[in-house]
């Protein structure tokens, strides 16, 4: 039998996306006129294309969920979904995906949708090419815009997130790829990782979220060329690392974020050959946080480079870095400056304790004390220092290039 | 008033400090403008400089230039001349001649910077007016410690204790206070101790402008919030116009009663 192609406008034989859907066999094809077509709970139990010409919007009926799809292998493509109203109740989304395998999403609008694309225990799904948009102002009553939710192999590129709470949002989800993504101001965290083990995230830029990107419970997890720009806020990061084992964190770019990367019991991590440029703590690594390699960054006129805890010892390893306030020399011309670097001010130590000072940076006084602690470590870590400061700063963009 | 003024004022351009003064900025800004090659950078290298130089240089001045000018002083007493105006133009003809420096100092090498890169003016320019400020502030209670004390060891040590005190002392008791008592919200504290001490509050108004993120912390954040509405920046002002202002009063009222 030859796959059958339905066409839905409004005044045609078939009005309704839902009757298309009804009649239509498994492997047909159903192609949407433009128009305004109020729907929702539209359930997919086959394989089906559904293409959308000149984004036909789809406003939820009652603010319910539109599609909900239980089969593999449905295509969805070209259409504008609007809408979904908030419900504390159930998670409503524009397009939601519960058991359904191979599913591709591919270039379509939502706005102002609840949660956008909610995916759970799926296998193999591609959401490729979309625009979520919304304008929430609350945390408390906002959704994420794509929600994923034990899965694997899920491939997630070139989407744009703005206003959600949660641009991005994976739980229990393995072996996934998510790459050229770009999240922008979602209320929350741009991009939100838990309890989901080897994934790649590249060439993502994350731009001034609520608290950043948080990463926690996960291992072997590969951050490339990744940017975290402008993440501020009261508890803001460019980068959250918690309780996150064996990864790799190389050629990403924070800029201008409260704090850089914020650590804790991050293990065995990686950090090699990022740009750390004017954040006001370039690393926060507390005391937890045992076995990360920090080496080959550029450190550039952050406020601080590298704050912790703890001020007894240190159980990383940091060395070649560039710190752009190394004060030492090279008298033998190798590149590797003959003095350590201590990157760790005496007045981050302080303001741990007492966050109210820091309206005393900058201080005469306290830029005093920092130059005592530096030649006499009390409450800084005595080995916490590079051994091998690089004096020039690392093209990491040249050497990323091939990657 | 004017021509003592005038008189103070071209005598100290004569005596060359001012000259050197003005070089030394020059200088300094010159030099960080072209070994780091930003604006910013040079910005906060120069923010130390300035709040702690500008009070120094300003101290010393002021009471080396009293206890020098005396006998003038004294020449221009038995003349028909109010009094208020051989003190304060003799005070305004100097912090005037060191502001000059200072300023044309600053701003020189950004204009010439500025023909070729970009520069952002409003931190340049709240440097400046900082700069001028601390100026004023501490040439007038350089001036006033010395009109009280005759003995001249006595008020040069004085004015480099206010100094001192001011400078590096008050941040030191501030983070003692502040760590004492951390146990307790402590954001309207540290405002208000800000405000009481001309140096820091100059350096906050810059900081403020220079690090924006690191201050967006949640402490940070409520700082940033009170500076950068017109409201403080409003209140700042007037609290660096009363350091000006009151000294300069007693300057006034001290040198109504004095008996020379």
């Amino acid at each position: 039998m030859l796959a059958d192609t339905h066409i839905v406008c409004s005044d045609c034989h078939i009005g309704k996306v839902s009757n298309a859907v009804d009649m239509s066999e498994r492997g047909d094809t159903i192609i949407i006129k433009s128009g305004v077509y109020t729907e929702s709970l539209i359930e997919i139990d086959k394989p089906l294309t559904i293409i959308g010409e000149n984004f036909p919007k789809i406003v939820a009926k009652g603010g319910e969920k539109i599609f909900h799809i239980i089969g593999d292998s449905v295509t969805i493509t070209g259409l504008e979904f609007m809408e979904v109203k908030r419900s504390f109740i159930e998670d409503r989304a524009a397009i939601n995906i519960q058991g359904g395998n191979y599913i591709s999403i591919i270039n379509n609008r939502f706005t102002n949708t609840f949660f956008g694309i909610y995916i759970a225990k799926s296998t193999g799904t591609k959401i490729i090419d979309n625009r979520l948009i919304s304008n929430n102002k609350k945390e408390m009553n906002s959704a994420n815009a794509i929600h994923a939710w034990s899965s694997k192999k899920l491939l997630i590129k070139n989407n744009y997130v703005e206003g959600h709470r949660d641009g991005l949002y994976f739980e229990f989800c393995d072996n996934s790829i998510i790459k050229n993504n770009h999240s922008y101001r979602n209320l929350r965290y741009g991009l939100h990782f838990m309890f989901s083990d080897n994934n790649k995230y590249k060439n993502n830029i994350f731009e001034e979220n609520g608290a950043g990107v948080a990463v926690m419970y996960s291992h072997h997890i590969e951050m490339y060329k990744n940017q975290f720009l402008n993440n501020w806020g009261q508890s803001s990061y460019g980068l959250l690392l918690k309780e996150i084992k064996d990864s790799k964190i190389h050629y990403n770019l924070f800029k201008g974020n409260t704090k850089g990367i914020y650590g804790e019991s991050a293990i065995r991590i990686n950090i090699v050959h990022n740009d750390f440029v004017q954040n006001g703590w370039a690393m926060q690594m507390m005391g937890s946080s045992e076995q990360d390699t920090i080496s080959h960054n550029n450190f550039i006129r952050n406020t601080f480079n590298v704050s912790t805890n703890q001020n007894a010892k240190n159980y990383n390893v940091y060395e070649k870095n560039y710190w752009s306030d190394y004060t030492g020399y090279d008298l033998d011309k190798d590149g590797i400056g003959d003095v350590p670097h201590r990157p760790v001010k005496f007045f981050s130590q302080v303001l741990g304790y007492t966050p109210e000072a820091i309206i005393l940076l900058r201080s005469f006084f306290i830029e005093l004390l920092n130059f005592i602690e530096n030649i006499v470590p009390v409450l800084t870590p005595e080995n916490l220092k590079d051994l091998q400061p690089l004096v020039k700063q690392i093209d990491n963009d040249t050497i990323s290039k091939h990657i | 008033m004017l021509k003592i003024l005038k008189y103070s004022f071209y005598d100290l351009l004569r005596s060359k400090w001012t000259l050197i003064y003005f070089l030394f900025f020059l200088m300094i800004t010159q030099g960080l403008l072209y070994i780091t090659g930003d604006e910013a950078k040079t910005i906060v290298g120069l923010l130390n400089v300035v709040v702690i130089l500008c009070p120094l240089i300003a101290t010393v001045f002021g009471t080396v230039n009293f206890y020098n000018s005396r006998e003038f002083t004294e020449l221009l007493l038995a003349q028909p001349l109010k009094r208020r105006d051989i003190f304060i133009g003799q005070y305004l003809g100097m912090t005037l001649s060191l502001s000059i420096g200072y300023f044309l100092g600053v701003l020189i090498p950004f204009v010439i910077h500025s023909f070729t890169y970009s520069v952002d003016y409003t931190v340049l320019s709240i440097l400046l007016f900082v700069g001028v400020f601390l100026t004023f502030i501490f040439s007038a209670l350089s001036f006033l410690i010395s009109l009280i004390t005759d003995n001249k060891i006595k008020g040069f040590g004085l004015s480099i204790l206010t100094w001192l005190l001011l400078a590096l002392v008050y941040d030191g008791m501030q983070l003692f206070i502040l760590s004492m008592l951390d146990n307790y919200p402590l954001e309207k504290i540290s405002l208000v101790m800000t405000f009481l001490n001309p140096i820091d509050l100059s350096r906050v108004l810059l900081m403020l402008k220079l690090d924006i993120s690191a201050l967006l912390g949640y402490t940070g954040a409520v700082f940033n919030k009170f500076f950068g509405s017109s409201f403080g920046f409003a209140l700042s002002l007037s609290a660096l116009l009363i350091w000006t202002v009151v000294p300069v009063y007693f300057i006034n009222r001290i040198s109504m009663k004095k008996d020379f």
